[in-house]
């Protein structure tokens, strides 16, 4: 700074321009190193780990592409899950995140850098969250500055809601898709800035990208024309709007078209509709400009009351033949899971495999306050500033925002969605804030140092009782004075010490704020970012960076670590046979195939509601029932979850009724009311008799009651009802060191010859032995 | 398994009743005593043979037998011997020879020939010390268990000393575990002391004489067999050897069956998985560090490390319990400074290194290792204790260019015995460790020279082609706008100096020097005026700034506004003074100039603000 004040007389603002960008890209360097090193708890903690379950199966997918690679990914049927369905990989998953680590991967090892593709992985997420925030800078430059830029790339490089989904492992396709989603964002505001033909093609390319990554793409694709519209509707069409939004649709259109698992639906379903429809649009209102130009307004007139009654007819005409396309589909076009943001409680009406899905329901208000902490309070503020002057790029970031906030309050998930945007308003609003308090102070200081000039104090004198009144309108006194100083005020952040001219030019403006109300404000904001740091680190070190397949807890005796699921993952990989079926409850359908690299029956995927539904049917049915059922699957192992010993509340037992319903809703004899006495879910001595019978009861607690006696489950805090039992089809080979996962084999089906006979004889005699002495008599 | 060795024992059997060879030489064992320790799954061999040469040859070589059925499963074999003065010994390395087809040994019988230090000449005495470690050789009886049974296993031997010579006495004693001994084979002097199982004397025994025995004990020790070890060491100039190993370690004993219950086990471990190993323990090298225990999924956190300055012990436990039959996959690492293991001699250096794994009572099966030497070795040779294959591949590891020669070692059957040190032999220039520093140096420069030529050369493929030349009209523009700038901005510092010397002169009262100062701002403003006038010329003349030149005519004609102004108040003051007036009148005179001047200033402040945002 103080090279500042004596530079050439000549070129001071080159300088000070010079000085400003190596500062700013010093910031976003160390936002980047922010961004990527907040996440990094979990590997710190933990360990350099691959977390929960979606990013299980994108590892395995990974590691498949980095194999064989690309062409043999395109072509991948799996047969290790959905057996005996199987599932064509290369068609039905978004290969954005894995084309890009595998990318990634192919590089370093072609650069001689012997990285697994397990750490590429892990660390995907950290460094595409530090391009986030660095294309969230992009953006908000554009709509507001570069001032504003820095505060939000700063505050989204530590967002919990986006580091929940991002830390160190956890690698899911949102890792780059939010990256991919600011970046097309940053990109149209771009074209819709310069109107230049070459932004407009990069921003078809991004959106190609996330159409790649994620399937939240629809909300790019909806957002924008959306957008256009409201450009349009509030009269600020213009060649610029046209070349941002014709060409993204038209050369993104066709490009997602060439993603597999989009393919058709790119012009087929609902959700791109709106789109088209805007397309249409454009091109009508396009027109119109363009004829306006040739005629005069008096033909003009004429011609537009011509064209509107027979436009009316052809809009009828074409409308009415969608409603009726659109109609014939049984959803009405629409996925299970859009349709339940439109409506809400679609899912928990109609698919039950959607609403059994935690981040598919609503968030609490208290989420809110976790994932974006002190954001939630400066997003009003930033929208009032983006309305002061309201360009085309501020209204698109408000738009944004309220979309986002819809949202966010129908699915959990897409508090995600959220983040950015709520970054993008919060450093709108904090910059300009700092703008209006630094720009005050640097004035009131200014003014009292050069008092001996009496005119300059007599004036600021007079400005006094204004700027009282100014203060006393708070917030929005202070957006008032935000947008008259906005450009200017970057500047002055970096130059305290500036020319005495700018006294007086902030003297003209006569917005200016008492000293001391200005510290205090500067003050508490200081602390409301702090606040918002230390909320942050704490969430990203304590809340959101377990891998959850290793649990720890403090004791006090230390620090104790479950590691069950990798440890019967282990048992299953070296211990059976490579191609033995596991039937378990989908959610550990992933990580069987990824860690145990097993056959699955069900996994996370979950395209084929009956099949899921048969596995239910057999969790919920008595044991010989659900021996048949497994036993026709060809399955030689039964995994489940249970966490009654320890207490870990998320086993099969806490998830059994979803099975039961989504059982019960493809095979009718499995009945949800069966299970519930009066109404509730319980395993004591109340429940019914077909829960205690239920093969997951069986199964989890077999041999439960000798552990301590009385069978006390410590998640469900009650005796179990059912305490001495015999497993007859099933036996167990593996339970892992404290209980969480047990593994059973179905034993092999017995004679037949003499079993009929033999089986009322031997259900009289007790105990296994003798029935097992008869099992084949051969021997 | 046990019926096949059932088989072969009989067949020996047969062999030796056929047998009626006469001695091989002349050699005789005047004394044999054997010592066989079974407590861990290895079956260790020493014994001590007294040889005697009772021929009239002097006698080079002394053959070692050994049943098939053992000698298959022989995995180490060394034989030294103790020189009569001192306890000096030195160790001599046999080479394995079968030579049963030539002196008609049977076939059921394993043959090694010892190459005697010195050839044994009549009536001369010699003690060899043989020590000789079996795998596989304790089966497990009955084959399978179930997860509460004891963990059975037997072993077959000889009573008697199978050798081509005649033996005058030998003994053998058997060390068993201190545990359950199911049954033995009885016969004439046996005794059971405690755990120690001893067979004779046996007195004058005629060569190849085989007398079976078969032991039935518990077996409480680990039989935890790694069927394929892999070991990278790895050497860096810069102070490090990092070591990892990957084991796929297996249980070897008898094979669990039925289930496996967590609440017996852990309930009652003793007799309920009395058969299972839960821990193993490495004992690393002295001054190891950075030692991690993960597999493919990830870390496993049950270990435990001790370390001393004598030694690093590292107590691993896979993730779960391996009973009979049951498999897990694990890797271990850790880095040992280099200074303890690198050497220098004749100009090479030499990596002195164990060679096979630090697990305690570990079973290889298969070891492979792999010595990667830092890029650029050279002349590299190994020497081993023992045979091993060697060969030797490229590796290509961080920003390896031609590549790291890697040594490779491979050797079936390896027991703790072959925990010896081999040398690995390489030259190696200190200059190659710079290399690839420098790379990366060089890259990051070649980066940002391609990115400073990048901004400032012009890479415009037309250089006739309309957007370019707006381009440069508009860079043209630019440059004029900033000509402009500065110059106003020079007017606006000699505004100051005017400002200043009308201070000067409230203080000092000095008119002259005061209209001086005027004097010369003035012909200095006006040559700026001058400067800027063929500036405004080309601005307006361009197409590109026609939105801007109205902006600057703005600027400019404010400013000549503000001079005039100033120039004014400056008058009124000067002559204020000259008029002797008070101060206070001054000051009112000029006042609602003054007012004038600093929104004129401002106006031209913004203006320049606004052709900066430009």
């Amino acid at each position: 700074m103080a090279a500042l004040e004596s530079p050439l007389p000549g070129t001071p603002t080159a300088m000070r321009n010079a000085f400003g960008n190596v500062l700013s890209v010093l910031i976003l360097v160390l936002i980047g190193v922010l961004a990527f090193s907040i996440r990094l708890f979990s590997v710190i903690k933990y360990e350099s780990v691959i977390h929960e379950f979606d990013p299980y199966f994108n590892y395995r997918v990974t590691q498949f592409l980095s194999k064989n690679g690309i062409y043999e990914f395109w072509n991948w049927f799996d047969d290790r899950t959905w057996y005996p369905l199987g599932r064509v990989i290369g068609g039905t998953v978004y290969p954005g995140l894995t084309l890009t680590a595998g990318t990634i991967w192919w590089g370093l090892n072609s650069l001689n850098i012997p990285l697994s593709v397990e750490t590429v992985c892990v660390f995907t997420a950290p460094v595409f969250s530090a391009f986030a925030s660095w294309a969230t800078y992009l953006l908000t430059k554009e709509v507001k500055g570069s001032g504003a830029g820095l505060a939000a790339a700063a505050l989204l490089a530590m967002v919990p809601s986006y580091i929940s989904r991002s830390v160190a492992g956890s690698y899911d396709n949102e890792a780059v898709a939010i990256f991919a989603l600011i970046f097309t964002f940053y990109l149209y505001i771009k074209t819709l800035n310069t109107g230049s033909l070459f932004y407009a093609t990069l921003n078809a390319l991004a959106y190609f990208y996330m159409v790649c990554s994620w399937g939240g793409y629809t909300f790019i694709i909806n957002l924008i024309p959306m957008h256009v519209l409201l450009c349009i509707v509030t009269g600020r069409y213009s060649p610029r709007l046209y070349i941002a939004y014709a060409p993204l649709v038209v050369l993104g259109t066709l490009l997602a078209a060439l993603v597999p698992v989009v393919g058709f639906n790119a012009v087929l379903t609902s959700e791109h509709f709106a789109s088209f429809l805007v397309f249409i649009i454009i091109h009508v209102v396009a027109l119109v400009y363009y004829i306006k130009g040739i005629l005069s307004p008096k033909m003009f007139k004429v011609a537009v009351t011509l064209v509107v009654s027979i436009g009316m007819v052809v809009c009828f005409i074409v409308v009415a033949i969608l409603v009726a396309l659109v109609a014939s589909s049984p959803t009405g076009g629409w996925s299970g899971r859009s349709l339940s943001l439109l409506d809400p409680t679609y899912a928990s009406k109609y698919i039950p495999i959607i609403a059994s899905v935690s981040e598919h329901q609503p968030p609490t208000w208290p989420s809110y306050f976790m994932d974006i902490n002190v954001l939630a309070f400066l997003v009003p503020a930033g929208i009032i500033a983006c309305f002061s002057p309201l360009s085309d790029a501020s209204s698109f970031v408000v738009l944004y925002i309220v979309m986002s906030v819809y949202f966010s309050g129908v699915m959990v998930r897409l508090m995600l969605v959220l983040a950015p945007a709520a970054c993008i308003m919060s450093g709108i609003a904090l910059s300009q804030a700092f703008d209006v308090f630094t720009g005050s102070i640097k004035y009131q200081l200014g003014a009292t140092s050069n008092s001996t000039d009496d005119a300059e104090d007599n004036t600021s004198t007079n400005n006094a009782p204004k700027d009282d009144a100014a203060a006393s309108k708070t917030d929005k006194g202070e957006e008032i004075v935000k947008e008259r100083s906005s450009k200017k005020g970057k500047k002055k952040e970096r130059e305290p010490a500036d020319k005495p001219s700018v006294k007086a030019k902030i003297k003209k403006k006569a917005l200016v704020l008492p000293l001391e109300a200005s510290i205090v404000a500067l003050l508490l904001l200081i602390m409301l970012g702090a606040f918002y740091v230390i909320h942050c680190v704490w969430a990203a070190a304590e809340a959101y960076s377990a891998p959850s397949i290793v649990l720890t807890s403090q004791s006090r005796d230390g620090l104790h670590v479950f590691d069950d699921f990798r440890e019967s993952y282990a048992w299953l990989s070296h211990n059976t046979d490579v191609d033995d079926k596991v039937a378990s409850w989908w959610d550990y359908g992933y990580q069987t195939t990824a860690m145990a690299n097993r056959t699955v029956i069900v996994d996370n995927n979950t395209w084929n509601n009956t099949h899921i539904a048969t596995v239910g049917t057999a969790m919920s049915s008595p044991e010989k029932a659900a021996w048949e059922i497994f036993n026709s699957l060809d399955v030689k192992y039964v995994l489940v979850v249970f966490g009654g010993l320890i207490g870990y509340p998320s086993d099969d037992i806490n998830k059994f009724l979803w099975m039961v319903r989504i059982g019960g809703g493809v095979f009718p004899h499995i009945k949800e009311a069966d299970y519930l006495r009066d109404g509730q879910y319980r395993i004591d001595s109340e429940a019914t008799p077909t829960m205690l019978n239920s093969l997951m009861y069986k199964l989890s607690y077999y041999r439960f009651v000798e552990t301590d006696g009385k069978g006390y489950d410590r998640v469900r805090r009650t005796e179990i009802g059912k305490k001495h039992f015999k497993l007859t089809h099933f036996e167990e080979v593996f339970t892992s060191h404290h209980w969480m996962v047990r593994l059973y084999k179905l034993k092999p089906p017995r004679n037949r010859i003499r079993g009929k006979a033999k089986k009322l004889k031997s259900k009289t005699s007790s105990g296994l032995s003798s029935k097992s002495a008869k099992k084949n008599p051969w021997v | 398994m046990k019926q096949s060795s059932v088989v072969d024992l009989l067949l020996l059997l047969l062999a030796i009743a056929l047998l009626t060879t006469p001695a091989f030489s002349d050699l005789v064992l005047s004394k044999v005593e054997r010592r066989i320790d079974v407590t861990s799954q290895i079956a260790r061999v020493s014994k001590t043979l007294k040889v005697v040469n009772s021929g009239s040859e002097s006698v080079s070589e002394f053959i070692l037998t050994f049943p098939k059925f053992l000698g298959n499963n022989l995995a180490y074999l060394s034989v030294s011997h103790s020189e009569g003065k001192g306890k000096s010994k030195r160790t001599l390395v046999n080479l394995s020879v079968r030579e049963a087809d030539s002196k008609g040994i049977p076939d059921s019988i394993s043959v090694y020939s010892v190459a005697l230090p010195k050839p044994l000449s009549k009536g001369d005495t010699l003690t060899l010390e043989v020590v000789a470690a079996f795998t596989n050789v304790l089966q497990p009886f009955p084959e399978k268990i179930t997860q509460g049974e004891i963990h059975l296993v037997m072993l077959q031997e000889s009573a008697q000393y199978l050798s081509p010579y005649a033996v005058e006495s030998q003994s053998l004693s058997i060390k068993l575990p201190n545990a359950r001994i199911e049954s033995y084979t009885k016969l004439e002097n046996t005794k059971l002391q405690g755990s120690e199982l001893k067979y004779g004397p046996y007195k004058n025994l005629q060569s190849y004489s085989y007398s079976p025995i078969v032991v039935h004990f518990e077996s409480k020790a680990a039989f935890a067999v790694a069927e394929n070890l892999v070991r990278e060491i790895e050497v860096s100039h810069w102070g490090n050897v990092q070591v990892t190993e990957n084991y796929n370690v297996v249980h070897r004993g008898a094979q669990l069956r039925g289930e496996f219950s967590r609440l017996d086990f852990q309930a009652r471990p003793n007799p309920r998985g009395a058969s299972a190993f839960r821990h193993l323990l490495a004992r690393l090298p002295p001054r190891a560090h950075s030692i991690y225990y993960r597999d493919d999924i990830g870390n496993i956190s049950t270990s435990e490390m001790q370390s001393d300055s004598k030694k690093t012990e590292l107590l691993i436990e896979p993730r779960f319990p391996l009973f009979g039959g049951w498999k897990t996959f694990f890797t271990i690492g850790y880095g040992l400074p280099l200074s303890d293991f690198l050497f220098a001699s004749e100009g090479k250096r030499f990596l002195n290194i164990s060679f096979g794994s630090p697990i305690l009572d570990l079973v290889t099966e298969k070891l492979i290792v792999q010595v990667v030497l830092p890029e650029g070795s050279k002349d590299i040779s190994v020497t081993t204790p023992f045979a091993v294959k060697q060969s030797q591949e490229i590796k290509y590891s961080h920003l390896d260019i031609a590549g790291r020669p890697v040594v490779v070692l491979e050797k079936n059957n390896v027991v703790p015995d072959h925990n010896q040190h081999i040398q690995v032999y390489y030259k190696f220039s200190n200059i190659n460790l710079l290399s690839e520093p420098l790379m990366l140096i060089s890259g990051f420069f070649i980066l940002f020279i391609t990115c400073i030529i990048y901004t400032r050369a012009d890479f415009s493929i037309s250089k006739s082609s309309p957007t370019y030349l707006a381009k440069l009209q508009w860079d043209e523009v630019l440059a004029t706008l900033q000509e402009v700038q500065s110059i106003i901005q020079k007017c606006l510092a000699t505004h100051d100096k005017l400002e200043a010397s009308l201070r000067d002169l409230s203080r000092t009262g000095d008119i002259q020097t005061c209209k001086a100062a005027r004097k010369s701002t003035d012909s200095l403003l006006k040559d700026l005026s001058k400067e800027l006038k063929p500036l405004l010329g080309f601005l307006q003349s361009s197409s590109l700034a026609s939105h801007i030149s109205p902006k600057v005519e703005e600027l400019v004609a404010k400013e000549k506004e503000l001079e005039e102004k100033l120039m004014a108040k400056h008058t009124t003051v000067v002559e204020g003074y000259e008029k002797k007036s008070s101060g206070r009148d001054i000051e009112n005179r000029i006042a609602s100039q003054q007012q004038k001047i600093i929104t004129l200033r401002q106006e031209i402040e913004d203006l320049l603000e606004f052709i900066d945002e430009i």
